[in-house]
């Protein structure tokens, strides 16, 4: 009976597992799997990818979303050397403290700067800049597009949900109620988004000749995102392969030890 | 004067000290020449687990909050600022943030030990109700500590956890006030339980010293659950469990290590990486996983102050279960029934935990309602009938000497013949 | 089981394993003593500047808007930067002046990059008790050697930032500086 009562417990736990990653869904299916370059315990980032991905959102998605917790100089990070981080941030204009009136005054970016906000608030006092809510909503019909640096981590499916919602835009279903100014998304939860479609085949023209296919731009967006999400990953991983060896290592040793110690015991 | 101790340690500094505050002499006795059992498996490894772990939550959590701002507007972001610009900054938080759940795992487990092999019973009635307080203190640090982040679960569970207390008749909305320091939570809030969250440990400390102290009293219990009768039941803790001790230690620290390098959110929430809003709930309000069976518990009640006594009894329960268990037979080894139903009891406690994490509807309402009525009972009829009606099984005669009814002198040298596996 | 101690004792005429056990404690102790250091490191660099600080610990200056006998103050590390262009009687004043007559002898050119003497950048702390001297502007007072003039205690300094009265003891530090290009400098 013990036996059973064993598995059984096992399975439940198993189950409670399983069970509990679906249960968040209601509604729209379970995005499929995609192959991430950062997965598994070996794990990194493709730079290549993560670069066009920055491309994808410096000319689409920064127009209405905000990376407020990226700074220009953290594109060191996926391989932009300091020349290029240099030119990159000058190429855009940001808030730069007040004037002597007491107005912001704005000029061109540095790397230490926040990536440009499309919304900026600018706070004087602690020198950063946020978002500002209601410039952003009055310009998207009350809608309010969320930032993008943790959006990777923020949801369920992770990269798999981002890149799913990016290719999910499809003719609703004829039975299908669409409420004015949405947009059918077959992942969306409720299916209505108020995002419309944002990738369009050739819209970027990628630098390295790679062809901007939705499915191409979706991938190397997301890959960026989870980068802006995780940029110690590559780090983390290594250290942890290092690490869990060390304890692998030290558990013989010590085991070794105690051996020695416990021999003349009876026990 | 008052008479001086006479310390006798090799080494001049040492002595002088320790003639002046006896702090060598203690470790040497309480530490180093202390009596234990000598029959202990891993699972007595658990305590010396979860005071390793309690170290480094403090340690992780000081240089943290060396960095962490506790103002609802500046919380979220200083969190970034460590992960993403502070050197090692994502190292210290994640171990913290998963050092929690280790927490929880060990204490959960060394709670079970004492559940199974009876370290519950006379005399060490007392230790196990200190327990049951650290238990409770470190619900309530875990508790504020997952508000200090300020995302969405941080701000929810918040909102919903101490909104309970309105349960309580006449004073429970003052209470509820009186805890948010306003009209709901917001930055008082959140500035207190930084306060608290800080304080807490280092309360536990206290706790846990007591808690050593009174085990040091009584002695520890053991897998057999029989009296120590001589010293040769027992070994000295040095250097027997202090080696058998970093073993696990090592195997602790192993997995901890994997789940910060290769699995650092696998445990939490996606919704607490989005900022706290309080005019956007999240479709599911779910707790952190060390939560869930008392959650489930909560909500298996229809009515609110009800549900609130269920959740606070099904610990304070475990205060009186010294008195609840009313065999006379410690280890769960030589009691064949009570051996079976803790396991049906774990396996409800695990099923509790499993409707915790889902909505209140469907299966999960009627499997919630099973599970928690099975919990009390276990507690209130099940021990106390069971400890009259159950035919334990002999008891060896001593820890030495594990063979059943006796059977002669032993010849010097050999080793004992082995308990049958339970 | 192991055979006891004593048994062992007779067999081998010395004490069993104690060289392996003793190495074995050893390197247990010793790699477990990498891994302390090893977390020991990570809070220590912890607690080093992090990578928003480090990131500003340089600051790039234009100067083009400054023009002759007037000076900016820039923030570089939480300090306050005077960054002066000097007229060619200003750099001819500083230039001029024999070493002994100073009480922290300095040459001008010492205190100028070579081929920019017209640019003076320095610590705007008072060597004395920390003010910050007055005279970036031309409409401040700039004492009695055309510098620059704290008004906390009437330290005065010249227009090499070296002072020339008390209280004061020493001139006015030069921060690390480079020229990138005649129009702007990084400093840090």
């Amino acid at each position: 009976m013990m036996r059973a009562l064993r598995c059984l417990l096992l399975g439940a736990f198993a189950a409670g597992l399983a069970a509990a990653p679906a249960m968040a869904q209601e509604e729209a299916p379970a995005p499929p799997p995609q192959h991430w370059t950062f997965d598994g315990l070996f794990g990194t980032y493709d730079l290549a990818s993560a670069q066009r991905g920055f491309q994808v959102y410096s000319e689409v998605c920064s127009v209405c979303h905000s990376l407020q917790y990226l700074h220009y100089r953290d594109l060191a990070g996926i391989g932009l050397t300091e020349g290029q981080i240099k030119s990159v941030a000058a190429a855009v204009t940001v808030p730069k403290g007040l004037d002597d009136d007491g107005n912001v005054k704005e000029g061109p970016g540095t790397p230490a700067d926040q990536f440009k906000n499309p919304y900026p608030l600018y706070d004087p006092i602690l020198n950063v800049v946020r978002t500002n809510e209601k410039a952003s909503r009055a310009a998207h019909n009350g809608a309010l597009p969320p930032d993008l640096t943790l959006m990777v981590n923020a949801r369920e499916g992770h990269g798999d949900y981002v890149y799913a919602i990016l290719n999910g835009y499809v003719a609703p279903p004829a039975d299908f109620k669409l409420q004015d100014g949405m947009n059918y998304n077959k992942y969306f939860p409720g299916h209505q988004i108020t995002m419309p479609q944002p990738l369009h085949d050739q819209q970027v023209t990628y630098a390295d000749g790679t062809p901007g296919t939705v499915e191409q731009m979706s991938h190397d967006v997301v890959t960026f995102l989870a980068w802006a999400g995780n940029p110690e990953l590559a780090e983390r991983k290594q250290m942890g392969i290092r690490w869990v060896l060390f304890f692998v290592i030290m558990t013989g040793l010590t085991y070794a030890v105690k051996r020695t110690v416990w021999a003349d015991v009876d026990h | 004067m008052a008479e001086q101790h006479k310390s006798e340690f090799a080494n001049p500094v040492i002595n002088w000290i320790d003639t002046r505050l006896p702090i060598f002499t203690m470790m040497q006795k309480e530490y180093g020449t202390f009596p234990t059992p000598k029959n202990f498996n891993y699972f007595w490894n658990f305590g010396a687990l979860a005071m390793v772990t309690l170290v480094i939550m403090i340690a992780t959590g000081i240089f943290l909050a060396m960095n962490y701002q506790p103002n609802t507007e500046l919380a979220f972001g200083s969190i970034q600022h460590i992960m993403r610009d502070v050197n090692y900054g994502w190292l210290i938080r994640y171990i913290h943030q998963n050092g929690a759940s280790m927490f929880f795992i060990v204490t959960y487990i060394h709670i079970f030990r004492g559940l199974y092999y009876g370290s519950y019973k006379k005399p060490r009635e007392l230790l196990w109700m200190i327990g049951v307080v650290i238990l409770l203190i470190m619900m309530a640090t875990a508790f504020m500590g997952y508000v200090l982040p300020w995302g969405q679960m941080s701000y929810w569970g918040a909102t919903v956890i101490t909104n309970l207390f309105s349960a309580f008749p006449i004073v429970g909305h003052p209470i509820v006030t009186w805890l948010w320091g306003g009209f709901s939570v917001d930055n008082p809030t959140l500035n207190r339980f930084f306060s608290l969250h800080y304080l807490l440990p280092f309360v536990l400390i206290g706790v846990v010293f007591l808690h050593v102290a009174a085990l040091h009293i009584v002695g520890s219990n053991n897998p057999l659950g029989i009296d120590v009768k001589s010293p040769q039941d027992t070994l000295p803790f040095h250097p027997y469990y202090t080696v058998k001790d970093s073993v696990g230690v090592c195997v602790f620290l192993g997995i901890f290590a994997a789940v910060v390098f290769f699995a650092p959110n696998m445990l939490g929430d996606p919704n607490n990486f989005i900022p706290a809003n309080p005019l956007q709930t999240p479709a599911d309000i779910v707790p952190e996983w060390y939560f869930l069976p008392y959650y489930a518990i909560l909500r298996s009640v229809p009515d609110k102050l009800l549900g609130v006594c269920m959740l606070f009894g099904s610990i304070l329960i475990l205060f009186v279960l010294p008195w609840l268990d009313t065999s006379p037979v410690r280890s769960a080894r030589f009691r064949p029934i009570y051996r079976q139903i803790i396991w049906v009891w774990l396996l409800a406690v695990v099923v509790l935990g499993i409707c915790g994490a889902h909505k209140p509807e469907g299966i999960w309402v009627l499997l919630s309602r099973v599970c928690t009525l099975y919990y009390f009972l276990h507690f209130l009829v099940i021990l106390p009938l069971l400890g009259k009606l159950e035919r334990p099984l002999p008891l060896p005669e001593s820890i030495s000497r594990p063979v059943i009814g006796g059977g002669g002198p032993m010849p010097s040298g050999a080793a004992a013949k082995p308990m049958e596996k339970a | 089981m192991a055979e006891s101690s004593a048994a062992s004792v007779a067999h081998h005429g010395h004490p069993p394993d104690v060289t392996k056990r003793d190495m074995l404690k050893l390197v247990a102790g010793a790699t477990a003593g990498i891994g302390v250091a090893a977390v020991a490191w990570s809070l220590i660099d912890y607690m080093n500047p992090a990578q928003d600080v480090l990131a500003l610990s340089a600051v790039e200056v234009d100067l083009n808007p400054i023009v002759a006998g007037q000076g900016i103050t820039v923030l570089w590390q939480g300090k306050p930067i005077f960054v002066r262009h000097r007229t060619p009687q200003e750099i001819k004043q500083a230039a001029d002046v024999p070493l002994n007559q100073l009480i922290e002898p300095q040459p001008d050119n010492a205190r100028v990059q070579p081929g920019h003497d017209q640019w003076i950048v320095l610590v705007g702390i008072c060597t004395h008790l920390g003010c910050v001297p007055l005279g970036n502007k031309s409409s401040d007072p700039r004492g009695e050697w055309g510098g620059w003039f704290c008004p906390c205690h009437g330290s005065q300094y010249d227009t090499s930032g070296r002072v020339r009265h008390g209280p004061a003891p020493a001139n006015l530090p030069v921060p690390p500086y480079a020229f990138e290009s005649d129009t702007k400098i990084k400093i840090g």
